[in-house]
């Protein structure tokens, strides 16, 4: 019998190059991910400083509630993040089916479409505030709404047509061969089809859309009515690092872990299929 | 038997993608309660044909008139004609049930009527002990006749099947042919089969159409297509068939070796016409009688024992390629034969089919 490959190359290793190997693996993680463990620890330090331990507290959460520009940035990105996902989600959805049902008008309209998840975020920040200035549109939440859509349809297109590309369009043909409408096809059969995808792609979008910094800044306009909560983070971060804001910022990645979590798995359940 | 009645007309029907012409000036009568085959090899515009009945293309020119009435242009969600997809289509996300109740569903039908119908065709395709599965539950054989169930609880006028045996295994093939032929018979329903199986369409067609290159070579009954065929590709990809090529003749073929080959002349060839006369393998005798028209001796170049019957691949000089010959395996009991040995081969004038080469 023939021994595994696997098992060869890592005897043909040294126990020192092994060593060195997991050495390195383990410089990356902490790279990686100290800064990020050192300030959710930090938000639950009782004393508040950086430089001392005094003890676990709940305390800089609970005045967090006591803020209320932060709870109305909060707000606010709430409403950004879930009209813009919304929007974006279903138009992104009918411009993947369109795509992938037309697909013959080749590459040129792909390009298109994925140009805003390429685009550095700052040019297009800057052309979304000089089109709304143009076009003499208050800014607003409405403006911050828009320019996500913008990005966030190029996502949400991305994540489905991913999932189109495995569909069986014999069964949309099926559905009118047995009498069904356009609209009841889709309502009944692909819609259902793809809804993980669809799924996906809306907690990818939203996730995206809660943490986004330049464009929102960028499009928000005058007045602190339409701060988000990076934009707030990044106000009061001017006046110091406060353990409020690490206690912020262990939400928001909270949020985004979870929302990105549940995206994969419904990303990986279509796999499954 | 009183003529049966016509129920879909294909009239001078043309469809082209772009330059390529899929299916020219087809013309075609589909009879009430039939099963017809159309077949050919693939690109013939067998497939095109079938869309068009379903309503998944539009033909360029002609009509398609199912009991009198033009459908050519209505689309497939209003047309009394199912499609029973190649793929069988079935809804992923559906149950057995879902899948075959959804058509009925679309018709509105009361809720005590749809349940009725799809427990009756869940019955007669042996399905109900997987009406809750999902599709991705089921084998091969059994996702077929959902796709089967799920056209036929309609009540089509006329059923459509693409390539439907196409995904099977060859043994399991053959059950479902004598299976679609009693289910056929049972609910009383057209069918139209596409199929690039000639031995498919021999097997289950009332009657066949042969096409090619998007051209009506012939229709008729397999048995006129086969012992008739209308020309060379028809006798060459119905069966088994052997050529000898040569000139025509008043009363059959001039082969290249000067032999001559009995046979009546169609009409259509004149003598002097390069022309190729052929014979089926199960019409040849060995030790043919002295009076046989046609007789030549050749070498037994290889044997196929088939069970049934036994194949010789006989070298002579009439054609480049050696004779097969089919012996059933009660003669060849009688009077073996091995590789290398002699033969004579023989064949009667009125076996032999001559054509335009």
């Amino acid at each position: 019998m023939l021994p595994k490959r696997e098992a060869t190359s890592m005897a043909e290793r040294s126990p020192a190059t092994r060593r060195a190997l997991w050495l390195v693996l383990s410089l990356v993680f902490a790279f990686l991910y100290i800064p990020i463990a050192v300030l959710v620890a930090l938000s639950f330090n009782e004393g508040g400083l950086p430089t001392a331990w005094s003890g676990f507290s709940l305390k800089w959460y609970v005045s967090l509630t006591g803020n209320s520009e932060i709870l109305s940035a909060a707000l606010n990105t709430l409403i950004v993040a879930l009209i813009s996902t919304a929007i974006a989600t279903l138009l992104g959805t009918l411009l993947a089916i369109g795509i992938e049902m037309r697909r013959q008008y080749g590459k040129g309209l792909e390009a298109l479409i994925f140009a805003p998840m390429i685009i550095p975020d700052i040019v297009l920040a800057i052309a979304l505030l000089s089109f709304f200035s143009m076009l003499n549109l208050t800014m607003g939440l409405h403006t911050i709404i828009l320019a996500h859509v913008v990005f966030n349809l190029a996502f949400v297109c991305s994540v489905v047509r991913a999932r189109l590309k495995s569909f069986d369009w014999s069964i949309v043909e099926a559905s009118a061969d047995l009498g069904a409408s356009a609209l009841t096809t889709f309502r009944r059969v692909t819609l259902p089809v793809i809804l993980p995808a669809v799924i996906a792609g809306a907690l990818l979008a939203f996730t995206l859309s809660v943490d986004e910094f330049i464009i929102a800044f960028f499009t928000a306009g005058a007045g602190r009515a339409s701060t988000t909560l990076p934009m707030q983070i990044y106000a009061m971060i001017r006046f110091g690092i406060t353990p409020e804001i690490n206690a912020l910022a262990t939400i928001v990645m909270a949020v985004s872990i979870t929302a990105l979590t549940l995206s994969q798995r419904f990303n990986r359940g279509i796999i499954g299929q | 038997m009183s003529e049966p009645r016509t129920l879909l007309q294909i009239d001078h029907v043309s469809k082209n993608f772009g330059r390529v012409t899929a299916v020219d000036g087809i013309s075609l009568d589909i009879r009430e309660n039939e099963f017809f085959a159309l077949l050919g090899p693939s690109g013939c515009g067998k497939t095109t044909l079938l869309r068009m009945l379903a309503g998944f293309e539009t033909p360029n020119d002609g009509r398609i008139l199912l009991d009198g009435r033009d459908i050519a242009r209505t689309p497939p969600n209003k047309r009394p004609v199912n499609l029973m997809f190649q793929s069988y289509a079935l809804f992923p996300h559906m149950s057995v049930r879902a899948n075959v109740s959804y058509g009925l569903e679309m018709e509105r039908l009361p809720a005590a009527e749809i349940r009725e119908r799809v427990d009756a065709i869940l019955a007669t395709t042996e399905l109900v002990p997987f009406a809750d599965r999902k599709p991705e539950q089921l084998s091969g054989g059994q996702k077929q006749r959902v796709a089967l169930a799920r056209a036929l609880v309609k009540r089509p006028r006329l059923l459509l099947l693409d390539e439907p045996l196409g995904a099977l295994d060859k043994k399991l093939r053959g059950a479902m042919q004598l299976e679609l032929k009693r289910l056929q018979h049972e609910v009383g329903i057209t069918f139209v089969i596409v199929t690039h199986d000639q031995e498919e369409s021999l097997v289950m067609a009332d009657r066949m159409a042969v096409l090619k290159d998007g051209k009506l070579l012939q229709c008729d009954t397999p048995h006129a297509v086969y012992e008739y065929p209308a020309d060379r590709f028809v006798a060459d990809f119905i069966g088994v068939m052997n050529f000898v090529p040569g000139k025509a003749t008043a009363d059959g073929v001039l082969a290249a070796n000067g032999a001559r080959i009995a046979g009546k002349l169609p009409a259509t060839l004149s003598p002097g016409a390069t022309a190729v006369a052929s014979v089926r393998p199960e019409r040849i005798r060995l030790f043919p009688k002295a009076q046989t028209a046609n007789r030549i001796s050749g070498t037994v170049e290889a044997l196929a024992y088939q069970g049934l019957d036994l194949q010789l691949h006989v070298r002579t000089p009439l054609s480049p390629k050696p004779f097969l010959v089919r012996v059933t395996a009660d003669a060849a009991d009688r009077r073996p034969v091995s590789a290398g040995d002699t033969i004579e081969l023989g064949w009667d004038a009125a076996d032999v089919r001559i054509f335009k080469d």
